[in-house]
């Protein structure tokens, strides 16, 4: 079954047509782009990168929402 | 008092940036949910008929979804992302509801898609037909179970339900996870995106068979693509009319400013009119300049409380009516939002006196505001506005978006029924209007799929939570040259993102299927 499995994905990407592998290139070169430039560099999560606990996080919004009107 | 220029800037631009890849997802989205589906119709024929042309049909157009699902996949991360970075305070606000729902989505859809779509493109003569019949059958109902989850989520937004509020923690908590799967609006928005969906995706076949129709190529994998399509396009159409139908009533009764608004209605009444077309324009008259009198309209006696109600005589409250105060067809009086925004400053100052009560441990002072805060919460982001008209959506926009979706969906009904009655003729090629309607037809199926989310999304502000919390509550406090840039860069990665599916599709079908 495993055998049968690792066969089907490796045939698969071995025998790929050239659009294909297009494609994949591209979905590497986006998901690169995505995780390690958009998400790492320019957007990290603001609560995350500000406060380490739940806690703290919570005053902050706490904060936002009792301070803005 | 917030909404000085720096904020508004913020507010903008972080709206914009959301809108723009939310837009530019939902170019990939649409086809994927759809074109699974008629893939695996077309499959189970040549599963049960053994009929080869239907083998190289299912061939082609996997082929096309292949490539919208690659350069599609992941695109919507960009907008998880946006949450996280532009819009903290209401991923706090929304907690585990909108958590849960998106969790479940990225478990199901890496599953069942990443295995599934796998075999459905490597296991042609790997495994058995019937697996591989299977597998198509199961990226459909992954994709498609993967929106259910999304638009659930979406779908609580727009009328929050099952959760409550922890003025502790500021979060909102799922406390009936049935009653957000199964509220009103979530069916109806699942549904009629669902739907639409297969409708721009049986457009998109019946334009691209045209093509060949023109070119006088592969024209009986032409003729079958496009009877099929007709026939799926056409029972799509009239569900998307059908849920846009229960849309509508669920529109009125839990967004009644975005029923207004579609309508461009101030002043509503019992047996109110449908507005057919009219242009909305400037009135000094009038208290606002977002409100606005309508031109040039062409009405139907009648309609709109026949829409909203199905009764001919029902009431649907205008923009005015929700500014002073109304009772609505139920016998639920909403009292003016002059009297909400009041209620809505009351909890906000009861749940800040609360929170300091119980670090004080005044348990009597935390119970009684904990009282007034729990009587108030419906109205709790009321309290964020300056004025009553802030309430007010874009009205023109919204007006427009309605009438070029429905006058769309009118016309790719016609499309689908000439088109199935000409293919059925075998006379599709020789009214060369109908082929170069259909091939039309695809850019428009996206527009009329675009302006709904904007009927949708522009109809509800100020809205990111309805009534809970408004845009600029929701937004986090970064700097605006940050999120300017980050736009700029999202849109050029989309738009290299379109340029490569468009370009690596085009090719594709001019290559076509490989035999009739």
């Amino acid at each position: 079954m495993l055998r049968k499995t690792w066969n089907l994905y490796y045939d698969g990407f071995r025998n790929m047509p050239q659009w294909g592998r297009t494609l994949w290139l591209i979905i590497i070169i986006k998901l690169c782009i995505m995780f390690l430039v958009f998400k790492l560099w320019l957007m990290p999560n603001y609560l995350n990168s500000h406060y380490n606990s739940a806690e703290e996080k919570s005053n902050h919004v706490f904060e936002e929402l009792t301070t803005k009107p | 008092m917030f909404l000085d220029l720096t904020t508004t800037t913020l507010v903008e631009w972080s709206r914009w940036q959301f809108a723009m890849t939310a837009i530019y997802h939902y170019m990939f989205v649409p086809l994927t949910l759809g074109l699974a589906l008629m893939l695996a119709i077309m499959e189970t024929i040549w599963v049960k008929t053994g009929d080869q042309s239907w083998l190289n049909a299912t061939k082609f157009w996997m082929k096309l979804f292949g490539i919208n699902f690659a350069i599609g996949v992941a695109t919507g991360l960009i907008l998880e992302f946006q949450f996280g970075t532009n819009w903290s305070n209401y991923s706090w606000f929304v907690g585990d509801i909108f958590g849960a729902p998106l969790a479940i989505e990225g478990i199901i859809a890496f599953f069942l898609e990443s295995t599934f779509v796998a075999v459905m493109f490597f296991g042609w003569n790997k495994v058995s037909k019937r697996f591989h019949l299977i597998s198509t059958w199961m990226v459909f109902v992954g994709a498609n179970i993967s929106a259910l989850w999304i638009l659930v989520a979406n779908a609580w937004m727009q009328n929050p339900v099952g959760m409550e509020f922890n003025p502790l923690t500021a979060r909102n908590e799922m406390d009936d996870f049935w009653a957000i799967l199964f509220s009103p609006t979530a069916i109806s928005k699942f549904t009629h995106t669902v739907t639409s969906a297969y409708t721009l995706s049986a457009c998109f076949v019946v334009g691209v068979s045209s093509w060949f129709i023109l070119k006088k190529r592969n024209l009986e994998f032409a003729r079958k693509s496009i009877m099929l399509a007709s026939v799926f396009g056409l029972i799509s159409i009239l569900l998307t009319m059908y849920t846009g139908d229960s849309s509508a009533q669920d529109v009125t009764k839990t967004q009644p400013m975005k029923f207004a608004a579609m309508e461009g209605l101030n002043e509503g009444g019992n047996g109110v009119e449908f507005t057919v077309i009219g242009i909305p324009t400037n009135d000094p008259s009038l208290p606002t300049p977002k409100m606005k009198k309508m031109e040039y309209a062409i009405h139907v006696p009648k309609m709109l409380s026949f829409l909203g109600y199905h009764d001919f005589n029902a009431y649907i409250p205008g923009i005015q009516n929700i500014l002073d105060g109304y009772t609505s067809q139920e016998g639920i009086t909403y009292p003016s939002l002059e009297q909400r925004m009041a209620n809505g400053r009351t909890a906000i100052d009861a749940l800040k006196t609360y929170k300091q009560a119980v670090k004080d441990e005044n348990h009597t002072l935390a119970d009684s505001t904990l009282q007034v805060f729990k009587d108030n919460y419906s109205d709790f982001g009321y309290g964020y506005l300056s004025s009553p008209y802030d309430a007010i959506p874009h009205v023109p926009l919204v007006f427009y978006s309605f009438r070029i979706m429905v006058g769309l969906g009118m016309l790719f009904t016609l499309l689908f029924i000439l088109a199935l009655w000409y293919a059925k003729k075998r006379k599709f090629e020789k009214f060369k209007l109908i082929p170069y309607l259909a091939l039309a037809c695809v850019p428009l199926a996206y527009i009329a799929s675009q302006c709904g989310w904007i009927v949708a999304e522009v109809g509800r502000q100020p809205w990111v939570v309805q009534d809970l919390m408004p845009t600029n509550v929701a937004v986090t406090k970064i700097a605006s040259n940050w999120v300017i840039t980050t736009f700029w860069m999202f849109a050029i990665l989309f738009t290299i993102l379109l340029i490569a599916e468009l370009k690596i599709m085009f090719h594709q079908i001019k290559k076509g299927p490989e035999k009739d």
